[in-house]
């Protein structure tokens, strides 16, 4: 059995690292799938975000996402790493890299662990405005409950 | 039990946590967001769309009508916007 590496972020992380790490000495994995998310300028108004967190529970909760994953896929290696505290535009926020021997799983796996950490993670983005004015918490949207369902079948 | 608060309910109630010792009668999560939400105006404004509130016990997820006897963290928060 695959063990994933989770890990939760301080400051900015390297994913091309995160990348060669999962693949170094390894010559059995056919595809791998990487899905970065990053911090919008939202047109210049954004300053950054605030990404507060659960300690303990964001990490168990990805964990748990993670090793779920492993029960439906037979992944070769699996990364997530998540970012918490203030985010700049362009900033990585979110990283999951899946390895698999075809790409079918490395694709499913990547997008079914997105879905999953957006909707049971506990992560809050709170919005730091570019000119100055209090910003909100970011509000949860519907379609990545709809997005997490899918895989509830 | 120990109460956890985060994002906009750790802002309207003001605490980031807090003991607290409901009374026997407060078996549920959804009972016990009751009963914080008469402590006073922030925890009315925090629990006042109570549908939206998610609570978590002892970090697992929990919904409004899990047992909190056995709990020693309960957080509150609202819908997760991470990732």
């Amino acid at each position: 059995m695959v063990a994933p590496t989770v890990r939760l972020c301080a400051g900015p992380f390297d994913a091309a690292r995160e990348e060669a790490l999962l693949l170094q000495g390894r010559t059995d994995i056919g595809a791998l799938v990487c899905f970065t998310g990053l911090c919008r300028d939202e047109a210049g108004t954004l300053a950054a975000l605030e990404l507060e967190h659960y300690p303990g529970m964001a990490e168990s909760e990805i964990a748990a996402i993670a090793a779920d994953a492993l029960t439906r896929w037979p992944l070769q290696g699996l990364t997530v790493l998540h970012r918490y505290g203030l985010i700049r535009p362009g900033e990585k926020i979110v990283l999951v890299a899946a390895a698999a021997r075809h790409r079918g799983e490395a694709f499913a796996a990547a997008e079914f662990l997105m879905d999953y950490l957006k909707t049971r993670a506990p992560f809050w983005k709170k919005e730091h405005r570019a000119d100055g004015r209090e910003g909100g918490w970011v509000e949860a949207k519907a379609s990545d409950d709809a997005a997490a369902e899918r895989w509830q079948e | 039990m120990k109460a956890v608060y985060f994002a906009s309910v750790r802002e309207r109630i003001g605490l980031t946590e807090e003991e607290i010792s409901p009374p026997a009668g407060v078996a549920t999560v959804a009972e016990l967001i009751g009963w914080l939400s008469a402590r006073g105006e922030g925890y009315a404004a925090a629990f006042a769309n109570a549908a939206t509130i998610r609570a978590a016990i002892d970090r697992n997820h929990a919904r409004p009508d899990s047992p909190i006897r056995a709990a020693r963290e309960i957080a509150f928060f609202p819908p997760m916007t991470g990732g």
